[in-house]
């Protein structure tokens, strides 16, 4: 019960009206940031470095442990409103957020984030405080040959998604890996259909891939039907609602709020991809779920649950990533890496010595993580309703100022130019599919784990000196791939239950 | 009226971003001296080292008053070669200066198009440090004699994680082979795209040894976890308890050095005002203090001086590049 009186301690600082106000700015700020595609919580965490060197140790972690939070619960509120996620961890609750936006419920999407962000954020809190010294154990249970069969795993679980039109799936997915094959191969260092531009030399940026397929295809592929529609101007959809879950919407998203969570603990710890592969499971497990339910909702108004999973799963890698950033010193994000070099300006050195070294500092920085969730609970519940409102500007309007903000967003990121008409020469793609019906969420799965599983299956095997049995060298890989073949055999058996009950009512209605 | 807070709130987001990425398009006004007025640019993205190295740099030389308006822009990419073409081309622009090192050699080495260095005027050398050789705790190397004589027995079944390929890590990876005599083209490395990334390779036991940056390694080392066997430094590192690869018996050093070059065509006097920043910032106390933090080594080396560097150490990477079979 040490870590409770160090807790309390940490509370005690955190709490002091001026730390307060630090931890009020950083939520506003890094909500802020969050909101905008391209600027992510680094930038921010970036930008305000200078700022914070006016402030004493203390108040500036307290800042940026506001700012971190902050970015989270920013980052959907643009994809559930605008189809633009502010980040890549938002595309997965971005699917059914923006679905539940358009069918009028955009406030309770919003509500249903901010309060998946919190849950999950809090939990993970919670296991960093009690947990902090056996993260190092997970983490050194994982490396190449465990990665390889994570990403095959979560390639399984979110098939899903795909499992519609088999063919038009694979076709996304095939143009997801096209994508991220772009770019210098990290192993060695050739170069990839980069046709010798140096800009190319790191490959196409997942904010570019998203905003590009999501936003600006969006908006051209309106653009394209404009005339068709009686409606030349109307809005995107009758904003207004509550971002109050009532009873039975709490009984829905609870467990899906759990699910994600428990996704995300895990991921935050092990430097594989972010936060991304535990969202994305989130959203497969929920799509899983849905079709098992027969929930007509979900995949055509927006279901509560495809937005709860996987937001909660994103803020629980969050937390538990801080957990690993200052226990162990390994920054899991660029967030974690900026913050880490914050840390070490104040002298403070993440890692195995930190708590013994640094409790002083440590102890008010977690009780401020606590403190920023309930701020940006508290400050993004009331707002989701005005936020919902952007949704009442005319339509013309607001596809305008969505390609203005995906734009300025993609040149944020590295100031290219390249990366605009890249942007732009994407949405033509995203128009392409939707005229032909094919689904956009592979493109960006494959994307985001193909690099992944590439990388690593590589490096498992360099290691191995291409020797397959590595791969299955291990407990956690012999767990992964045997319930990932039972996953198999279960949806099979399944399938073919179905198929053979179809066809007997098919005869039986003859 | 309530219909309108939202079109305000949106617009100020656009007017936000607007603002921040205008931010390298500003300071170019006529009339200004770097005195006044002076960009820094990192060629890597918020947290890499370039970048931690530019910000403390703004940080000291504002508290200095070397010059009243630092700021600092990010130009990821490429090893730090987009940011390189951009300065190159900035012509005579008296008010930039891009942040350089050794990684910055290799990719341009490995890239083979491009500009390189050459298109820049030199400025200054400022700060090394270096890479260490590490095997995990439960590894049966106690020296690098033990891990040299396994190397040498079987070079692929002994692989070696590092940062990315090119960089000083694989770099120091490739010499010590050459020195010891195995073919540098049989050295199995494993590029990860960054220090932390080594390090959980090493405690998840993933490859035989382990080099990158000490700063990465040294509270991993401090709690046993992994063991530190050689580091590259040129001389002896006292109260560091590491031998050098030279003291341990292999012919190799090599220093990651950071550096500042600003573009090619500006004049001698405002190339004598930047060294005089950089000078006036790296006398002072606080800089100090920064070296002290970041384990980093003085090493400064001005103007021509460092040009003549530059040329020596990009002839010396690129021949190692070569051997490398990049």
């Amino acid at each position: 019960m040490d870590q409770l009186t160090s807790l309390l301690g940490g509370f005690s600082v955190a709490l002091e009206p001026i730390n307060l106000l630090w931890l009020l700015i950083g939520a506003v700020l890094g909500t802020a940031v969050g909101v905008l595609p391209g600027l992510g919580s680094a930038m921010a965490v970036a930008l305000l470095l200078p700022v914070t060197f006016a402030l004493d140790p203390t108040g500036a972690f307290i800042m940026f442990a506001s700012i971190y939070f902050g970015g989270l619960f920013g980052d959907s509120t643009a994809g559930i409103l605008l189809n633009t996620p502010g980040n890549s961890s938002a595309i997965a609750t971005t699917f059914e957020g923006h679905r539940m936006a358009r069918d009028g419920r955009a406030a309770k999407a919003l509500g249903t984030s901010a309060i998946g962000a919190f849950i999950g954020g809090t939990i993970a809190t919670t296991a960093v405080v009690f947990l902090a010294p056996y993260l190092a154990t997970v983490a050194s249970l994982f490396g190449p040959a465990e990665y390889f069969a994570l990403a095959a795993f979560a390639f399984v679980a979110i098939s899903s998604v795909v499992a519609e039109s088999v063919v038009r799936g694979l076709t996304a997915l095939g143009l997801g890996l096209l994508i991220t094959l772009v770019g210098i191969d990290q192993a060695s260092g050739a170069q990839r259909f980069t046709m010798g531009a140096p800009a190319l030399f790191d490959g196409i940026s997942i904010i570019v891939v998203t905003l590009g397929l999501l936003a600006i295809g969006e908006v051209l592929y309106v653009g394209s039907r404009i005339r068709r529609e009686r409606s030349r101007t109307g809005t995107l959809a009758i904003g207004g609602g509550s971002p109050f879950l009532r009873g039975a919407e709490w009984r829905k998203a609870l467990p899906a709020f759990l699910r994600g969570t428990s996704f995300g603990l895990p991921f935050g710890v092990i430097p594989v991809g972010g936060s991304e592969v535990p969202t994305f499971l989130a959203y497969g497990t929920e799509k899983r779920l849905a079709q098992r339910r027969r929930d007509p909702d979900f995949g055509t108004r927006g279901a509560i649950q495809g937005v709860a999973g996987p937001e909660a799963a994103g803020n629980a890698t969050a937390g538990t990533a801080m957990g690993a950033l200052l226990a162990l010193g390994l920054p899991t994000s660029a967030t974690a890496a900026m913050m880490l070099a914050a840390f070490q300006q104040y002298g403070m050195q993440p890692g195995p010595l930190l708590f013994e070294r640094s409790a002083d500092l440590v102890w008010p920085l977690i009780a401020s993580l606590f403190l920023g969730l309930v701020i940006l609970l508290v400050l993004n519940l009331p707002f989701a309703a005005v936020w919902a409102k952007l949704l009442v500007i005319p339509r013309h309007y607001l596809y305008a100022g969505i390609t203005v903000v995906a734009m300025l967003g993609v040149y944020a990121i590295a100031s290219s130019t390249l990366d605009l008409w890249l942007l732009l020469a994407i949405g033509v793609i995203g128009v392409v599919m939707r005229r032909f019906e094919i689904p956009l969420a592979p493109v960006l799965i494959a994307a985001i784990l193909g690099p992944l599983a590439e990388t690593e299956l590589r490096r498992a095997l360099a290691v191995s000196e291409g020797d397959p049995s590595v791969l299955v060298g291990s407990p956690i890989t012999v767990v992964l791939y045997a319930v990932m073949a039972a996953a198999v055999a279960i949806s099979a058996v399944q399938h073919l239950r179905h198929a053979r009950r179809d066809a007997r009512q098919r005869v039986g209605a003859r | 009226m309530r219909r309108r807070i939202p079109l305000i709130l949106f617009s100020a987001a656009s007017a936000a971003v607007f603002g921040l990425a205008a931010v390298d398009a500003s300071g170019g006004g006529a009339g200004a001296t770097p005195r006044t007025a002076l960009t820094l640019v990192a060629p890597a993205a918020p947290g890499g080292g370039w970048d931690a190295f530019a910000r403390e740099a703004q940080q000291v030389i504002r508290d200095e008053g070397a010059s009243s308006t630092v700021q600092v822009v990010n130009v990821p990419g490429a090893a730090g070669t987009i940011g390189l073409g951009q300065v190159a081309q900035m012509g005579d622009r008296h008010d930039i200066m891009l942040v350089t090192g050794t990684v910055m050699i290799g990719g341009v080495a490995m890239a083979t198009s491009g500009e390189t260095l050459e298109h820049t005027t030199p400025i200054a050398r400022i700060a090394d440090d270096y890479a260490v050789l590490v095997v995990p705790a439960d590894s049966p190397y106690e020296t690098l004699d033990d891990f040299v004589a396994a190397w040498q027995e079987d070079p692929g079944g002994t692989a070696i994680a590092g940062g990315s390929l090119g960089g000083i890590d694989h770099l120091v990876a490739g010499l010590a082979g050459a020195e010891v005599g195995i073919d540098p083209r049989d050295v199995n490395y494993i590029a990860y795209p960054g220090g932390g990334e080594v390090v959980s390779s090493m405690l998840s036991n993933s490859a035989a040894a382990g080099i990158s940056g000490l700063n990465e390694f040294r509270d991993q080392i401090e709690v046993g976890n992994i063991r530190a066997l050689a580091v590259s430094a040129e001389e002896p590192q006292e109260g560091l308890g590491i031998p050098t690869f030279r003291e341990a018996g292999v012919d190799v050093a090599m220093s990651n050095w950071r550096g500042l070059v600003a573009p090619p065509d500006i004049s001698d006097e405002t190339r004598a005002e930047l060294i005089a920043i950089v000078e006036e910032m790296q006398a002072s106390d606080a800089w100090r203090a920064t070296l002290d933090r970041n384990n980093w080594t003085d090493s400064m080396l001005v103007g021509d001086e460092f040009g003549a560097f530059l040329e020596a150490e990009s002839t010396r990477i690129e021949t190692i590049i070569e051997e490398l079979g990049l």
